[in-house]
């Protein structure tokens, strides 16, 4: 782990108007239970709801659940808000149901790592205990 | 004498439960040598949902829950309907084949719905894009992205219009899964039906209007809970009044199946549901029987064959038993359960998509086997995307295949009477019964979704799954055993493009610049009133997109008299 922090932070949020939140609560859980501090932001976020809530808490984890379709007009807008915010090194994560000819597209504007289904709880834990930035 | 044997046989009396309970004793601890030798494959036999199966049911389990086949079983089209709805169930009429359908703009749908229509489909089924869903119109900027995405977009009347164009609603039955702004949306398919000349008599079909499983599972809320269910009654009271074979409400257990939730606690959210909607039209005044008969279901049919006939089953006698015995419903149409069925979008898979194609065969003999009124099979590509018109079609013909091959259809609940079966069914119905008792003693079910017991049951079921998954103790074939290594997904998906929600806001903007304003502003102030007042909202809302109001300012107004709904993020 890089951080000096005791437990690694991270958001877990949905934004957009889509209410599929079964995969965002299971791996909220899962992080949780992997030691991290997990912040869940619930449904039906704004953008700008989604960046506060990450610039408040200070995570250095982003996960961001989308299963509607509408990844590539919100993911975009929501890193480059963190980013303004001064959070460069901030881990950013897309799960859901992402389209494979989208994926070189979200990852050129930020995202890290798009996990589609079928990946594993522990695929997650690990990418994210190997990759999340140090914060004091 | 050679005939002697077989005489002295048949005259012996039938063993009796302890005769058999006896040999059945015996025969176990011969399989206990035996699996001491090749012990079974798995510690324990669970259904899908972690329910513990037996290796083998006999006359003696099945004596052990108390089975009484006229009390419990009876006979097709009648009390308690455990072997289905209609006298001579398929043999007198299919069931519904309902391809779910809606994408992109109002024009493309209505082509999906004609295509459909000539393949032989009998039903049309409304899927609504995110933005309509929510009670928002394609021009606001909550919708961003979205538009067309996962269904059609319908902001007004005119679109309303156009999905319809050249489809007589007098011929067809429609079902419009919308839940938030069903109210409206209902308006609008009155007012276009109205518009076609169709008697109210002959509009016929299903809007889904459950908004408690919207707190419970998928989030498409708009009001309050309180106010949500006045809209609720309201649309059942005017459709009990004006438009006798619309099915007002469906009442949904697969938004809380796809979830997480197990088959159990599917059944039970979704009749609590079902009780907490007649407990509030009684409360409004209204009869039983009067509005009982229009209650409709919609159930999830997922991959553990003998769990979903046995979930089928159990719910169409334990709903007949409430209604008669709770609520002392007369018309026997009040205590039938008629349901449709959607396959379980949940288990199909991204990797290896073709095997969806078997997985949706399965569930839909399950559905078919549990006496479904309707169904919808899942296309093998929607765990990617909509589905094409050639995954539309398979998904189609492997409903046809079954109603027209396998030979199914010939006869009535054929699983009646196993002894397995029938003590499955009976352990549903008990753990359903327990469940629903547990919410009564909350003070029904709006109370309890405020305590958000349904939801944290359905969110522990889901964690629970998802570990069992991981540690392999449940297989997705391709997914955490055989898998192969590359994803071959040679087959095209469809791929709605941004120029759709461009065109649905400048048709949008060219709608609110031609509607006469006058007419629009006195028809909204008649809404607005008549919520302040606690009236039927029902023709209000109708004269209002009548004159084009559109979606949104419909909502907006409602939202500003009722208040809007937030949910505490916890997982």
């Amino acid at each position: 782990m890089k951080s000096d922090r005791k437990n690694i932070r991270v958001l877990v949020a949905k934004p957009g108007l889509d209410g599929h939140d079964r995969g965002a609560k299971v791996i909220a859980r899962a992080l949780r239970d992997a030691g991290f501090e997990v912040i869940y932001t619930g449904l039906h976020q704004t953008p700008e709801m989604v960046i506060n809530a990450a610039v408040e808490e200070d995570v250095q984890v982003v996960g961001l659940s989308i299963l509607s379709g509408a990844h590539n007009a919100l993911v975009p807008e929501i890193i480059e808000g963190i980013k303004k915010e001064g959070l460069n090194d901030t881990l950013f994560l897309v799960g859901g149901i992402i389209p494979d000819e989208d994926i070189p597209g979200l990852k050129k504007c930020g995202v890290h790592m798009v996990f589609t289904p079928g990946a594993s709880l522990q695929e997650v834990v690990e990418y994210i205990k190997k990759h999340a930035p140090a914060r004091n | 004498m050679p005939h002697s044997k077989p005489e002295k046989e048949s005259g012996r009396r039938p063993s009796d439960i302890e005769e058999i309970k006896k040999a059945q004793d015996a025969w176990e601890s011969k399989l206990k040598h035996a699996e001491e030798k090749k012990p079974a494959r798995k510690k324990r036999f669970t259904t899908l949902s972690d329910m513990e199966v037996p290796l083998l049911s006999t006359p003696a389990d099945l004596a052990a829950t108390g089975f009484d086949y006229l009390k419990d079983l009876g006979f097709p089209g009648e009390f308690p309907y455990t072997r289905g709805v209609q006298r001579n169930m398929y043999r007198g009429k299919l069931w519904t084949m309902r391809q779910f359908a809606g994408f992109s703009s109002a024009e493309e749908t209505n082509k999906r719905f004609k295509l459909l229509l000539e393949h032989g489909q009998t039903g049309l089924s409304t899927a609504f894009d995110m933005p309509t869903l929510m009670g928002y119109d394609a021009d606001s900027p909550k919708g961003r992205g979205e538009v067309g995405k996962c269904g059609v977009s319908v902001s007004s009347l005119e679109d309303m219009e156009t999905l319809f164009s050249g489809i007589s609603l007098g011929d067809v039955t429609t079902s419009m899964t919308i839940n938030g702004p069903a109210i409206v949306i209902l308006a609008m398919y009155l007012a276009v039906a109205e518009k076609q000349g169709v008697p109210k008599e002959k509009v016929r079909g299903t809007l889904q209007n459950d908004i408690l499983k919207e707190y419970i599972a998928q989030k498409e809320w708009l009001f309050p809970v309180l106010p949500a269910v006045k809209l609720v009654v309201d649309t059942i009271e005017y459709g009990a009044k004006h438009y006798p074979n619309w099915n007002t409400v469906s009442i949904s257990g697969y938004h809380i199946r796809e979830a997480g939730a197990t088959a159990v606690q599917e059944l039970a959210f979704t009749l609590a549901d079902g009780l907490g909607y007649v407990d509030a039209c009684l409360a409004r005044g209204m009869k039983i029987d009067d509005f009982a008969p229009r209650l409709s279901f919609f159930f999830d049919v997922h991959n553990d064959f003998f769990e979903e006939i046995a979930k089928f089953r159990a719910a169409r006698r334990i709903w007949a038993r409430l209604m008669r015995d709770r609520y002392h419903a007369k018309d026997s149409r009040s205590w039938m359960l008629r349901t449709h069925a959607q396959t379980a979008g949940v288990s199909l898979t991204a990797q290896q998509p073709y095997n969806n194609i078997v997985r949706v065969a399965v569930q839909a003999m399950a559905a078919v086997f549990g006496g479904t009124n309707s169904l919808h099979t899942n296309s093998m590509d929607e765990t990617l995307a909509l589905p094409t018109d050639e995954a539309v079609m398979i998904a189609l013909r492997t409903q046809q295949i079954i109603a027209e091959e396998s030979g199914i259809d010939n006869v009535i609940d054929p699983f009646g009477g196993s002894y397995f079966m029938e003590t499955l069914t009976a352990k549903v119905e008990k753990e359903t019964l327990e469940y629903i008792h547990r919410i009564d003693e909350m003070g029904g079910i709006v109370r309890a979704i405020e305590r958000g017991y349904p939801q944290s049951e359905i969110a522990n079921s889901a964690y629970h799954f998802q570990k069992q998954l991981e540690a392999k103790e449940k297989v997705m074939v391709g997914v955490n055993k055989y898998q192969t290594k590359e994803t071959p997904r040679n087959f095209e998906t469809l791929y709605i493009d941004r120029t759709v929600e461009k065109r649905q806001i400048e048709r949008l903007v060219a709608l609110r610049a031609k509607r006469s304003q006058h007419n629009y502003e006195v028809a909204m102030r008649h809404v607005k009133e008549a919520a302040q007042n606690d009236q039927n909202m029902m023709g209000p809302i109708i004269e209002a997109v009548k004159h084009y109001a559109t979606l949104q300012e419909v909502c907006d107004c409602l939202r500003g008299v009722y208040g809007e709904y937030r949910e505490a993020g916890s997982f």
